[in-house]
C-alpha cells in the first residue's frame, strides 16, 4: 500500500522541525511531522533557557499562552574553584515584563505546546514513529521510510530536524562525514530539583515569578572544557553540567560525578538544599560549530537545527538558532512550491538566507573557539584560580597597605602564569571570541 | 459484525501517590493512560475484525482529555470513536458509569446493531471489575468475564466460544451473540500500529455525545446516580519479612523438620 503523498515531510519535532512545520503549514502546505518520542518534547532536552525574540519570530506573542516557567531577569557567571566563587552578573527590571528577553522552560511542556500549534496550523504530527531511512529517486530525496507497517511516505521536500544524533544526515544522505569526532560533541546531564516557589525566590533574591540563571565555569567541570548551570523554574531548579565528550572519555569521568560534585559545592549546596529530585535528564550537544556543519541543502532536502550543528556553546544558544533555521527553511520551501522546483539550486536559498542571519554569522565568529578551548583546557581551571587568588587578596582586610596588596596579587598571579603567558592567553582569547 | 470496546482513561499508577492526610489519591499532574486491560480488549476486537470482518467502535466516558485515548485507539485501527462527555456525568461510580455506557451501546444497537461488547477485566485505578458486568446486566446480555482466549466466533450460529481464566486453569465457555466479554492481558499481544492508521488518527474527529443525545434518566447520572461512598483509601500495610530457617546447608534434615513443624499448624500442608 502506498501512502498518500505530502508536500513536505519534517523529521523530528524539536524547535527546528516544529518551526519549519509551523511556517509551512501556515503557508498552506500539506505537512507531516515524524517524532520518535511519545509526544513532541518527550525526548528533547536543553538546560532550560528559551529566548523570546527568536521564538517570537515563529510564534508571535507566545508568552501569552505557552507553558513557561519564569522570565529571566538576572543572568550570572560564576568562576569556580573548589571552595570559592568569583561572580559576575547582570540584572534589569526591563527583562521582567514585555517584551521579555528570555524564559526558563521545560522542553517536554514547551515543545508539546509548539506541537499543538503546528497541528492547529494544519500539519499532522505523528509520534512514536522513527524515520529509519531516506527514499531517493534519481539522486533526489523523495520520501522517508518509517519503522511502521505501510510506513513509506513520499513528499516533494524532506526537512531533516533529527537532532544532534544525526544518523540520517550522516548515513542516509551522506551530507556530513560519518561519526562526528568526540570533540565535536558534548554530553550534558541535568536534574530537576523541586523546591517551593517562595523558597526559590528567597534564595535567588527574586520578585514573585521572576527567574535567574547561573552559568558556571571551572571546578564544575574539573578543568575539562564545559560549563555548568543553575536555572530557576516555577517550582523547581534545573541544575546541570556538560563537558566535551573527548575530555570526559580521556579523563574517564562520568558526567554524573560532575553533577554530584557540583551539588556539593559550598556555593551551590544552599541553593538546592532540601529539594527533591524530580527528574534526571541527559543529552548530547553539538559543539563542533561552523566547521562541523553538514551541507545544509540538497536535491529535495534541507537540514535544520542541531542536526546541522547549529549551537553556539559560548553563549549557551541553540534553540534560537534552531527556531530561526527552521523558519527560514520553511519559507524557502514555500517559495520552492511557488516555483514548482525542489532541486538544490532552488533550496540553496536556505544557505544564502541563513548566511545573512546571526545563525551563520555567530557560528563563523566562534568557529575557532571550541578548538582553542579543547587545546587549552587549563584555561578552565587556571583562570578561576587566578580570579580567586586576586579576589581573596582584594577582599581580605588585614592592615596591609593597598599598594603592597596589589604587588602581592600580581606576584601570586604571575607565579601561576607568567605575564608573557597571560598576555598571550588574553590575545588569543580576544582573537577567538572578539 | 460490530464490536464495541469500552475504554477508560486512568492515572498512570506508577506515578500515583496517596495523600497521607486525606487518604485520597493525588491525581494532580499525574499523566493519564488508557487502562491497560482495555487496550487488550481493543486488540481482541481488532483481531476479530481482521479474522471475521466488521467494524470496531470505541467508546469512553470522560472529560475532553479522553479524546487523546480515543485517537490512540483509532491509531491502533479502530473504525470509530465516541466520547461521552457531559458535566452531568461527572462523579459517576460504577453504577452510573455502566448506565451511561449501556445507554450508548443500546443507541448503537438500535442504529446499526452490536454483536459483541468488549471491556478490560477491570480498571487499574478503582480495581472494581464492575462496569463490564454492569453493562451486561443492564442490557441483559450474556457475559463472559476474564476471557484469556477467543476460540471461535460462529457468525451463522451466532455464538462465541472462549477460554476464561479461572483459578488454577482455564474454562471453556460458549454463549450466544450479542454478548459482553471482559478480557485479561493474556488474551493477546498488542500490535504496532500501522502508519496509515496513525495518519487517520491524527485527522480523526471523534463524535462527542452529551446527555441530550442519549435517552437517559437524569437521576441516574453522575454523582446523583452514584450510591457508592468512599469511606477510606489506604496503602496496604507493609508485609513483614519471612522467616528464614538457618542451618539448611549443614543439616538439611533438621531444617526440613523445623519447617514442617511450623507449616503443619498453619494447615498449609496436610498432616499425614
Amino acid at each position: 500500500m502506498v501512502q498518500e503523498k505530502f508536500d513536505v515531510i519534517v523529521v523530528g519535532a524539536g524547535p527546528a522541525g516544529l518551526a519549519a512545520a509551523y511556517t509551512m503549514a501556515k503557508g498552506g502546505l500539506k505537512v507531516i511531522v515524524f517524532e520518535r518520542g511519545e509526544h513532541p518534547g518527550s525526548k528533547n532536552v536543553m538546560g532550560g533557557v528559551l529566548y523570546r525574540q527568536a521564538t517570537e519570530e515563529v510564534f508571535p506573542e507566545f508568552w501569552k499562552e505557552a507553558p513557561l516557567e519564569r522570565p529571566v531577569v538576572e543572568s550570572n557567571y560564576w568562576l569556580m574553584t573548589k571552595d570559592s566563587v568569583t561572580k559576575y552578573g547582570y540584572r534589569t527590571e526591563e527583562f521582567a515584563g514585555e517584551p521579555y528577553n528570555a524564559f526558563t522552560v521545560f522542553r517536554s511542556k514547551f515543545d508539546r505546546w509548539m506541537g499543538r500549534k503546528v497541528e492547529e496550523a494544519g500539519a499532522l504530527v505523528i509520534c512514536e514513529t522513527v524515520v529509519e531511512d531516506i527514499i531517493k529517486e534519481d539522486g533526489k530525496v523523495v520520501g522517508v521510510k518509517t519503522g511502521r507497517a505501510n510506513g513509506d511516505v513520499y513528499a516533494d521536500v524532506v526537512v531533516i530536524a533529527e537532532g544532534v544524533n544525526s544518523i540520517l544526515t550522516q548515513e542516509a544522505l551522506g551530507m556530513q562525514k560519518k561519526y562526528l569526532a568526540w570533540d565535536y560533541l558534548a554530553v550534558a546531564v541535568k536534574e530537576v530539583i523541586a523546591l517551593p516557589k517562595g523558597k526559590i525566590e528567597d534564595r535567588f533574591g527574586l520578585e514573585d515569578g521572576q527567574g535567574a540563571t547561573i552559568e558556571m565555569i571551572g571546578e564544575a567541570t574539573q578543568g575539562m572544557v564545559g560549563t555548568a548551570f543553575i536555572y530557576t523554574n516555577r517550582e523547581s531548579i534545573s541544575i546541570g553540567v556538560g563537558a566535551l565528550m573527548s575530555h570526559l572519555i580521556n579523563n574517564k569521568v562520568n558526567p554524573n560525578e560532575l553533577l554530584e560534585n557540583l551539588k556539593a559545592h559550598p556555593a551551590v549546596k544552599p541553593l538546592i538544599a532540601g529539594g527533591e529530585i524530580k527528574e534526571y535528564l541527559g543529552h548530547m550537544i553539538p559543539e563542533g560549530g561552523y566547521k562541523a556543519m553538514p551541507k545544509l541543502y540538497g536535491n529535495g532536502v534541507l537540514i535544520v537545527g542541531d542536526a546541522a550543528q547549529m549551537v553556539n556553546g559560548i553563549h549557551r544558544e541553540g534553540s534560537n538558532l534552531a527556531l530561526i533555521s527552521g523558519k527560514i527553511a520553511g519559507e524557502v520551501v514555500i517559495k520552492a512550491f511557488e516555483k514548482g522546483d525542489f532541486g538544490s539550486v532552488t533550496l540553496a536559498e536556505y544557505q544564502a538566507r541563513l548566511n545573512d542571519t546571526f545563525v551563520i554569522k555567530d557560528l563563523q565568529k566562534y568557529q575557532h573557539s571550541s578548538g582553542y578551548f579543547e587545546e587549552h583546557p587549563e584555561l578552565f581551571k587556571l583562570y578561576p584560580h587566578l580570579a580567586s587568588i586576586a579576589n581573596k587578596e582584594f577582599f581580605t582586610v588585614d592592615s596591609i597597605p593597598k599598594k603592597e596588596k596589589q604587588r602581592i596579587i600580581m606576584r601570586k598571579v604571575f607565579e601561576k602564569r607568567s605575564m608573557r603567558h597571560l598576555a598571550k592567553d588574553l590575545y588569543k582569547l580576544w582573537r577567538v571570541l572578539g | 459484525m460490530h464490536y464495541v470496546v469500552c475504554m477508560k482513561q486512568v492515572p498512570d499508577t506508577t506515578e500515583v501517590k496517596i495523600d497521607p492526610e486525606t487518604n485520597t489519591l493525588v491525581r494532580e499532574g499525574v499523566p493519564a493512560i488508557i487502562n491497560p486491560y482495555d487496550i487488550h480488549a481493543l486488540e481482541a476486537a481488532l483481531q476479530l475484525k481482521d479474522k471475521y470482518g466488521g467494524k470496531v467502535t470505541v467508546i469512553t466516558m470522560g472529560p475532553s482529555m479522553a479524546l487523546e485515548a480515543l485517537k490512540k485507539a483509532i491509531g491502533y485501527g479502530a473504525d470509530e470513536a465516541i466520547l461521552l462527555s457531559d458535566r452531568a456525568f461527572a462523579g459517576a461510580d460504577t453504577l452510573a458509569t455502566s448506565y451511561v455506557l449501556a445507554k450508548t451501546i443500546e443507541k448503537l444497537q438500535k442504529e446499526e446493531g452490536v454483536d459483541l461488547v468488549l471491556c478490560g477485566k477491570q480498571a487499574i485505578d478503582g480495581d472494581t471489575a464492575q462496569v463490564g458486568p454492569g453493562i451486561a446486566a443492564r442490557m441483559n446480555l450474556p457475559q463472559l468475564t476474564y476471557v484469556m482466549e477467543i476460540v471461535e466466533l460462529d457468525q451463522e450460529k451466532r455464538t462465541i466460544k472462549v477460554y476464561r481464566k479461572v483459578q488454577n486453569g482455564k474454562e471453556l465457555a460458549q454463549t450466544k451473540l450479542p454478548a459482553l466479554l471482559t478480557v485479561v492481558k493474556d488474551i493477546n499481544e498488542l500490535r504496532y500500529a500501522s502508519l496509515d492508521n496513525l495518519i487517520r488518527a491524527a485527522r480523526y474527529q471523534c463524535a462527542i455525545l452529551d446527555k441530550n443525545k442519549l435517552e437517559v434518566d437524569e437521576s441516574k447520572l453522575g454523582l446523583k446516580g452514584s450510591p457508592t461512598m468512599v469511606r477510606n483509601i489506604f496503602a496496604p500495610p507493609e508485609r513483614g519479612g519471612g522467616e528464614i530457617i538457618p542451618g539448611g546447608e549443614e543439616n538439611p534434615e533438621e531444617a526440613v523438620k523445623t519447617l514442617v513443624e511450623k507449616l503443619v499448624p498453619l494447615e498449609v500442608i496436610p498432616n499425614a
